[in-house]
């Protein structure tokens, strides 16, 4: 029974395992470990030979870590995986309009700038 | 005319059983619902930080050296964040989702006893990173950082002071089902009490994981 039927039977569906939150759980921990990592060498803290490494591709890897950790967290341990759709769009919709709200202030401020509006 | 006496009315059934149109509990709805909205909340907050990003006048700034007034006297000050504290930090909130959903988990089997250690894990978590929180707003504050003294200070005080406010919610939302917990009174089939409670925690934690890397990692 997939997770939209369960909905409609009045039921929810299991949830996930202990085992699989504890393997969910280090992933977390090993992606943070990664990004305080290449913050590191992108400042030069693990030595100057790493810098002109990892400085341009900073901002990437942060991006795509920690959304990897934010999609981890809402599919496993906030059941958006396995709860009804309708869950996960009310959470999915604001998110967008959260991700246009961001880049568009980004994008006006600095055409302001530009434009020696400010 | 005499009517008879009516029959006494039944008792009306636990909230948990109220059939709704969608076929999920209006309570859970509810703090989907909230969550939605509070992303829109930290969306401004957020994207306030980026715009002003790198625009203060004077220090102290999060990463490099600069000049800024200590003592009434124009000085120079390092940057003033503490990535491995708040890398800590970072770590045991994130944990902290980890413990939570043990504690659901142990709920829903009526598990009390692993309900009740995970959840006051995740309650000693929260008051870590708060106290954590707590902790580097002093430091701040005595590296001459106050809440106006600069775009910076602003921004970065704002942000993380209402996701600190809403950990803060959530420690004592958490502490009060603990002490339910340890008296008997949250059995399996309340166990959705707790599920709301640990999807809150858990979008604190998701709003965390998207402000440590954009405002301690971002240089």
């Amino acid at each position: 029974m997939d997770a939209h039927t369960a909905s409609h039977a009045g039921r929810e569906p299991a949830h996930p395992t202990p085992g699989l939150y504890l393997k969910v759980a280090v992933v977390l921990f090993i992606l943070t470990a990664f990004e305080v990592l290449t913050f590191e060498a992108g400042r030069g803290g693990l030595g100057p030979a790493l810098r002109p490494l990892f400085e341009p591709i900073v901002v990437l890897v942060l991006v795509v870590f920690s959304g990897a950790k934010f999609v981890l967290v809402a599919m496993f341990y906030m059941h958006l995986k396995q709860d009804p759709r309708l869950l996960a769009n009310l959470f999915a919709f604001p998110l967008v309009i959260a991700a246009v709200i961001i880049a568009a202030l980004i994008v006006l401020f600095r055409y302001w700038r530009m434009v020696g509006a400010l | 005319m005499s009517h008879a006496a009516a029959p006494p009315r039944p008792p009306p059934p636990p909230a948990e059983e109220h059939p709704t149109a969608t076929g999920i509990d209006n309570r859970k709805l509810a703090i989907w619902a909230l969550i939605g909205s509070e992303c829109l909340f930290f969306a401004s907050l957020i994207s306030t930080y980026l715009v002003y990003k790198g625009k203060s006048l004077i220090g102290p700034l999060p990463h490099t050296e600069s000049q800024c007034m200590l003592h009434g006297k124009l000085q120079t000050c390092e940057g003033v964040f503490e990535i491995p504290l708040v890398t800590f930090g970072t770590a045991v909130l994130l944990f902290s989702s980890f413990f939570v959903v043990l504690a659901l988990y142990g709920a829903q089997r009526g598990n009390r006893k692993m309900l009740i250690g995970w959840l006051a894990g995740t309650v000693l978590s929260g008051m870590f990173f708060v106290g954590m929180q707590v902790y580097e707003f002093t430091h701040f504050y005595h590296k001459g950082m106050g809440y106006g003294t600069n775009l910076f200070s602003s921004t970065f005080f704002t942000l993380t002071g209402f996701h600190g406010s809403h950990v803060t919610v959530g420690v004592i939302w958490l502490a009060t089902l603990l002490v339910l917990a340890v008296r008997g009174k949250i059995p399996a089939e309340k166990a959705l009490n707790l599920e709301l409670a640990a999807l809150y925690w858990h979008f604190v934690d998701v709003v965390w994981i998207v402000i440590f890397p954009t405002v301690y990692l971002l240089r």
